[in-house]
């Protein structure tokens, strides 16, 4: 796996919100190496603007609307020597980034038997449960798992969407990274050592239980904290795991899970056709049917586009309740 | 500059080995030795050479599904790829590329894009690396004329043009996309022209011409080098066979038989620098002793391509990730 290792020694720890976690992560990686490059359209005015401050033009590219060839101009950077960081902003510009990102990005080492490598990040974030209607409101990543060569992560902590993004841009693979915007005001304590990594491809329990296995992803982990804590007080103990990484997905953690609650729900806000609650509960069908008592329960959302109106909007993604109620039904 | 003595044998030579590699690929594409599609280059190896010959390795280049004449043409060993033809783990890519995607990074190719108008983000890309990394590199990018008509092409040559990259954008316009003329598919059918509205400096140049061919690109390259911009370089030029070997349909030709003629018998780039090369002083003798040389290093390729072993079987996940990922394989064989 990926030469990150997670320090034990991390000791010093700050509290900031997810996005503070995302801004410091690059910020330490364009001091660290001059060869990390920033990519993404109004850099200068939002989100960046601590970062544009800090460093000079050659390190941070604000773009033209131009998200298929911008891309493109990050993949071929990356292979002649730097080490970019390809901000999408929006999930759904990803589509327009698509044909770089997989044609040329995922493809190019394995094309070329590895004479070339592509040390890229692409970031984006997802929205949704804001009003802002279906073009605005995709949480794209099962499309990517499909795509052989691309890692792909979605972490839920500040402390580990610090640690995956900096272990992201050292790996010398294409690492997207889709940030749920649900997380961004979230805070915890973030480890401030400048090398504190978070391994790719490493999942997290987050909180250790013995009755049910709850899997969730992104925005949904806050939701399964939640249910977890309040049935806690009826006695029923949820084991909560966050996979972190999608691709490469780390199975061993979730089936040991598995086999010790014999209980699984997944719970993501992804469309619910071939998602990574899909893959996960084929794999431990296959590899762990035995250790099963219930059927698998997935929770996401339903094969309907994201409306517009709140009272519609409402209505798509998974909800404290019907967790609850998933969890009730199992045992 | 003009090419020196030496230099315009070299140009010569690479000429025709793209011209001989291509003869007997295709030979053994009908053979059924090389498998998958093949797109023959022939005709066009002033444009890719004089465009090559301006260039130095540590320059990166990026090309199309026409993929076998720009290594060639940028001074690659024919050993490997024609290994890679023919799906050998000697191959430049290990077999894992093929005929749209022969890329030889020792010679500074990056990729060779199958997808058309794919190379040229990444082309423009590689002139911003050099520009952050404060070299002197250039990056020079081949695409034909269906790739103009790309989202990639408008979208790369205006970021390249903003930020005056060191990028050589170089359209080997043969005149068809496939089977679809400039014609019927450009509202602006003089592609250099459209140069102007990038703020981009477009030249139009003979691409049968390979002194024509590498003055131009020269030019674009010491521009490029000395921190003045990209250019765009239209060579028109001409595809001797069809599209891909095998694809003709009789009963709907979209090209005469005169107009393909025409061009083999006047306009055959190798022929027209056989006579500059003579007039210049080179001797039959010298320029008989190149062509023997090309005819046996390429035979030299083909004997070590077929005499090269067929990639292991368990070496079919190397060189997908730059760390393996052990769970993969045992996964997708159901033998976990």
């Amino acid at each position: 796996m990926s030469a990150a290792i997670e320090k034990a020694s991390a000791t010093e720890q700050v509290r900031m919100s997810y996005l503070d976690a995302l801004v410091q992560a690059q910020i330490e990686e364009l001091e660290r190496d001059e060869r990390v490059i920033l990519m993404g359209e109004n850099m200068e005015i939002y989100g960046g603007g601590k970062i544009f401050e800090r460093f000079d033009a050659s390190r941070i590219w604000n773009m033209p609307i131009s998200e298929t060839s911008f891309t493109g101009v990050g993949i071929g950077a990356a292979i002649t020597g730097l080490r970019p960081i390809v901000d999408l902003t929006i999930a759904s510009f990803m589509y327009l980034a698509s044909d770089p990102i997989i044609n040329q990005a995922s493809k190019l080492r394995y094309m070329t038997g590895g004479q070339v490598q592509v040390p890229i990040v692409f970031r984006c974030c997802m929205y949704y449960g804001a009003a802002l209607a279906a073009q605005h409101s995709d949480r794209p990543y099962p499309m990517f798992m499909n795509v052989p060569g691309l890692k792909i992560l979605c972490p839920s902590s500040p402390s580990d969407v610090k640690g995956l993004l900096k272990s992201a841009v050292r790996d010398n693979d294409p690492v997207m990274l889709f940030e749920d915007t649900k997380l961004w005001p979230l805070k915890s304590e973030v480890p401030t050592d400048p090398d504190y990594l978070v391994p790719i491809g490493k999942a997290d329990v987050k909180l250790r239980g013995s009755d049910v296995t709850v899997v969730a992803i992104g925005g949904a982990m806050r939701l399964a904290l939640d249910v977890a804590d309040t049935l806690s007080k009826e006695g029923i103990s949820i084991e909560v795991i966050d996979p972190r990484t999608l691709k490469p997905l780390d199975m061993t953690t979730i089936i040991e899970s598995v086999a010790k609650t014999g209980r699984l729900i997944l719970i993501e806000n992804a469309h619910r056709i071939a998602n990574v609650s899909a893959e996960i509960a084929a794999i431990v069908c296959e590899e762990a049917f035995d250790c099963l008592k219930k059927p698998i329960l997935r929770l996401s959302a339903p094969d309907v586009h994201v409306p517009f109106s709140p009272a519609l909007e409402s209505l798509v993604f998974p909800t404290k309740a019907q967790l609850a109620a998933a969890v009730r039904r199992l045992l | 500059m003009p090419l020196n003595k030496s230099r315009q044998c070299e140009t010569y030579r690479r000429m025709l080995r793209i011209r001989r590699f291509e003869e007997e690929g295709t030979k053994l594409y009908i053979a059924g030795k090389i498998p998958g599609a093949y797109h023959a280059s022939i005709g066009q190896e002033a444009t890719i050479v004089g465009a090559c010959m301006a260039l130095r390795n540590d320059d990166a280049m990026t090309g199309t599904h026409r993929s076998h004449g720009h290594p060639i043409g940028k001074g690659a060993d024919l050993k490997a790829l024609m290994a890679e033809l023919m799906g050998k783990e000697t191959g430049i890519c290990k077999g894992r590329g093929g005929s749209m995607h022969l890329a030889d990074k020792s010679v500074g190719i990056i990729g060779e894009s199958a997808i058309v108008g794919g190379g040229i983000p990444l082309a423009t890309g590689c002139g911003l690396s050099a520009k952050v990394r404060g070299t002197d590199q250039v990056s020079l990018c081949f695409f034909g004329d269906g790739a103009v008509n790309q989202g990639t092409f408008h979208e790369s040559l205006n970021m390249a043009s903003l930020w005056k990259l060191p990028v050589i954008y170089v359209c080997e316009n043969n005149g068809y996309a496939i089977t679809t003329s400039v014609a019927r598919s450009h509202g602006q059918p003089s592609i250099a022209k459209r140069a102007d509205s990038y703020g981009m400096t477009g030249v139009q140049i003979d691409g049968q011409d390979v002194r024509a061919v590498y003055e131009t690109t020269d030019k674009a390259v010491q521009r490029a080098r000395s921190g003045h911009g990209p250019t765009l370089i239209e060579a028109k030029t001409y595809r001797f066979d069809e599209h891909q070997v095998g694809l003709f349909i009789e009963k709907s030709p979209y090209r005469s038989a005169e107009e393909i003629e025409q061009h083999k018998t006047r306009r055959d780039p190798i022929v027209l620098y056989r006579q500059v090369l003579l007039a210049d002083g080179i001797s039959e003798g010298e320029l008989a002793t190149i062509e023997a040389e090309v005819l046996k290093t390429v035979s030299e390729a083909i004997r070590f391509a077929e005499e090269s072993a067929t990639p292991d079987p368990a070496s079919l996940y190397d060189y997908l990730y730059s760390d393996p990922i052990p769970d993969a394989e045992q996964r997708a064989t159901g033998s976990r």
